[in-house]
């Protein structure tokens, strides 16, 4: 099952067992969504359950905190994560901090996906990944899956959440595991073992990593499409590294992450999205903090450029394997 | 009944006292659980046959047809190289909408601002940007408008007064409320000129940049293009009125003002009252023109949600043989529009030509402009 059909089964299950969950957003009801997310939800659970919104997201957003103070599960499509500017107030100043606010009296129990990153010559309109502006935020959890099987289990545990959480898809990963090479051909999710997905209700829990591959010379601490680069580079360079999925950036499982480093002493942060007050800049900070001791080479980063995303350029700009090679080998001082 | 029809049977009826219908969210979900692709056709206007005598130069026709040839012809060849794998990521073509970029083009003055959405490539080319510079832009070349770092959405060429095109739109309009406020301020008469679609009526800062420009007098034109869908869904399934733009105008103390997209001369004649009023310090203009785009949203996009009827009825009413016939009528010969036709197939081909033998960017420039002073090392 593609990542595709896992989130449009995701929404299926969640609104069959709870008839307080509604699904809303841009071309999402009558069309299924730009990315076919949302695909037959309308037609079976009827337009007061999954409809068209305007463009929006503020309204979208604001609706959505609206309904769920009030009772129902609204879980929104943002067409694009580019997009949600105009909605970053609602999310924010409102979303994030009714529960504080009302000291617990209402809540916002919404789920507000996007697709992220890039891949796909969207240019810097539509490949950005926000991720940091969320986690920055108290009050939010933020998901970022890598796989088909992860994005249904933890789209239902974002539905199902207590919290207001911003689920963030990344795009390149919707039909097959990108692995970092364009000119590669991409294996569809069909024939990896994370494309298996169970029918029915199934949850991945909030705020636990995964650790995808088991190594003893250093840790890739890394999340969505860098999953897969972070393999590319290990098969190709024969580096025995340990790569932790993330799965959750908040809240950070750092208990697994704690393990992975204590036992290779070296830690690098991969992600898509630029560098500076990026969320490596905090897994940085919080091994050092807690695993200084077992520490033998300083915490690296391998990101995006610190620039907007640019669009022939665009492969140069993302941080393929031969970036994370250099880095891991500058780590290993090999 | 076509749009245009259905506002002027209901101004009579306000007129006449009657209470306008109301639409009600029972009706609005009514109409979303029609099936898929269900929904009514909204068929063009007829064509204004006595446009054939509006008091438009000659010389300002030919320009129209010559942009519209432009825009069409660079357009096709896009498609075409995208075929061949030429051009990376999606891009919005503006096919059949060519009448309202080519009007303004003809009209604005070259020191004039304008902003366009991610279906921009017509707004470019009709303000003199290159042909070689947006195919090389297509393309990723460095002879591009901008080297290969914009692409097809973020077109923009400041030497010719097209200060962008905005992917995420709304927010443009905003920005040519300042640029408006800057011609006044330093105490030019330029305007400034705002293209967006029937989508962007509804998202805030459309509402805010009307309020703004009105209370404050600014020379500046709203244009939306409607082109009846909102990507992939039909405006009037997700709007509170008929008209997106110019139902809301009154709200601003402006004039609603509907006119045919499809017809260039239509557009001509709004546009030029609109920017004199700029011009001259009468303030901001709002004016909703009514077209189709022939293919889908996206190049990804066959756009079968749309009636084929509809579709038809609108291909029928092309802007261009419109426009062709229009000047056969009024004494054109036939060898001037081949003329012009052929010409402009010339330089398409040669800018294709330039464009393929360009040489790619050096990735080092993914590092400049990001600011003033270069200084970007420390980060990356």
């Amino acid at each position: 099952m593609s990542m595709v059909e896992a989130i449009r089964d995701a929404h299926g299950v969640a609104m069959e067992r709870d008839e307080s969950v509604v699904v809303f957003g841009e071309d999402v009801g009558f069309f299924g969504g730009v990315f076919r997310c949302t695909q037959g939800l309308q037609e079976r659970f009827g337009s007061h359950r999954c409809f068209d919104t305007p463009i929006s997201e503020s309204g979208i957003v604001g609706a959505a905190i609206g309904m769920a103070a009030n009772g129902l599960r609204p879980c929104v499509e943002i067409q694009f994560a580019d997009y949600m500017y105009p909605a970053y107030d609602q999310i924010v100043s409102e979303a994030a901090r009714l529960r504080h606010r009302s000291a617990g009296d209402f809540t916002a129990p919404i789920t507000i996906r996007m697709p992220t990153g890039g891949g796909i010559f969207g240019g810097q309109t539509h490949s950005q990944s926000p991720e940091a502006l969320f986690t920055h935020v108290a009050g939010l959890t933020t998901i970022v899956p890598s796989n088909p099987y992860d994005a249904k289990g933890l789209l239902l545990s974002a539905i199902e959440s207590p919290d207001p959480v911003v689920f963030l898809e990344p795009k390149r990963l919707y039909h097959g595991a990108f692995a970092g090479r364009p000119d590669d051909r991409v294996i569809p999710w069909n024939e990896h073992e994370l494309g298996e997905v169970p029918d029915g209700h199934y949850t991945v829990p909030i705020g636990k990593a995964a650790v995808r591959r088991e190594g003893a010379d250093l840790t890739v601490v890394t999340y969505g499409t860098m999953v897969h680069v972070a393999a590319t580079a290990m098969d190709e360079s024969g580096i025995d590294g340990e790569i932790i999925d993330l799965r959750t950036l908040v809240p950070f499982d750092i208990d697994l992450v704690l393990a992975s480093v204590r036992k290779t002493g070296r830690c690098i942060v991969l992600h898509e999205a630029t560098k500076t007050s990026g969320f490596g800049a905090e897994v940085a900070a919080l091994v050092q903090a807690k695993a200084f001791f077992s520490l033998e080479a300083p915490v690296r980063r391998v990101t995006g450029w610190d620039t907007p995303y640019p669009h022939a350029q665009e492969w140069d700009y993302f941080p393929g394997p031969d970036r994370l090679v250099r880095a891991m080998a500058e780590t290993l001082a090999i | 009944m076509n749009p245009l029809e259905r506002l002027r049977a209901r101004r009579a009826a306000e007129d006449a006292g009657e209470d306008p219908s109301m639409t009600t969210p029972e009706a609005a979900m009514g109409r979303m659980d029609k099936p898929y692709g269900a929904h009514d056709p909204t068929l063009p206007p007829p064509v204004d046959s006595t446009l054939d005598q509006a008091p438009i130069p000659l010389e300002h026709r030919l320009r129209m047809y010559e942009l519209q040839q432009e825009i069409r012809q660079v357009e096709t060849q896009l498609h075409r190289l995208f075929v061949m794998g030429l051009v990376q990521g999606t891009s919005h073509l503006y096919t059949g909408m060519e009448a309202t970029a080519a009007a303004f083009g003809t009209l604005l003055r070259s020191d004039d601002y304008s902003f366009a959405t991610y279906r921009g490539h017509g707004h470019t080319l009709a303000r003199g940007a290159s042909m070689k510079g947006l195919i090389g832009e297509m393309l990723g070349r460095e002879s591009g408008l901008l080297g290969g770092k914009g692409g097809s959405m973020h077109l923009t060429s400041v030497e010719h007064g097209m200060l962008g095109s905005y992917a995420i739109i709304g927010a443009h309009l905003c920005i040519a409320n300042g640029a408006a406020w800057s011609a006044r301020y330093r105490g030019t008469d330029q305007v400034a000129v705002a293209f967006f679609g029937d989508g962007t009526t509804n998202i805030g800062a459309f509402h805010e940049a009307l309020n703004f420009a009105a209370v404050y007098d600014l020379p500046v034109v709203f244009v939306c293009e409607n082109n009846l869908y909102m990507e992939y869904t039909p405006i009037g399934q997700i709007t509170a009125v008929e008209h997106p733009a110019a139902d809301r105008a009154p709200a601003y103390g402006l004039e609603s003002i509907v006119v045919d997209g499809n017809d260039a001369d239509a557009v001509y004649l709004t546009a030029r009252d609109a920017l004199e009023k700029a011009r001259s310090g009468g303030g901001p203009s709002l004016i909703e023109t009514l077209t189709y785009r022939h293919g889908g949203h996206s190049r990804a996009d066959p756009g079968t949600y749309r009636p084929s009827a509809e579709v038809e009825a609108w291909k029928d009413r092309d802007p261009i043989p419109l426009y062709h016939q229009r000047l056969l009528r009024i004494g054109v010969d036939e060898s001037t529009l081949t003329g012009i036709q052929t010409s402009v197939a010339e330089r398409v081909d040669e800018a294709t030509e330039d464009a393929k033998a360009a040489a790619k960017p050096d990735p080092s420039v993914i590092f400049t402009d990001v600011y003033a002073d270069g200084g970007y090392q420390w980060r990356n």
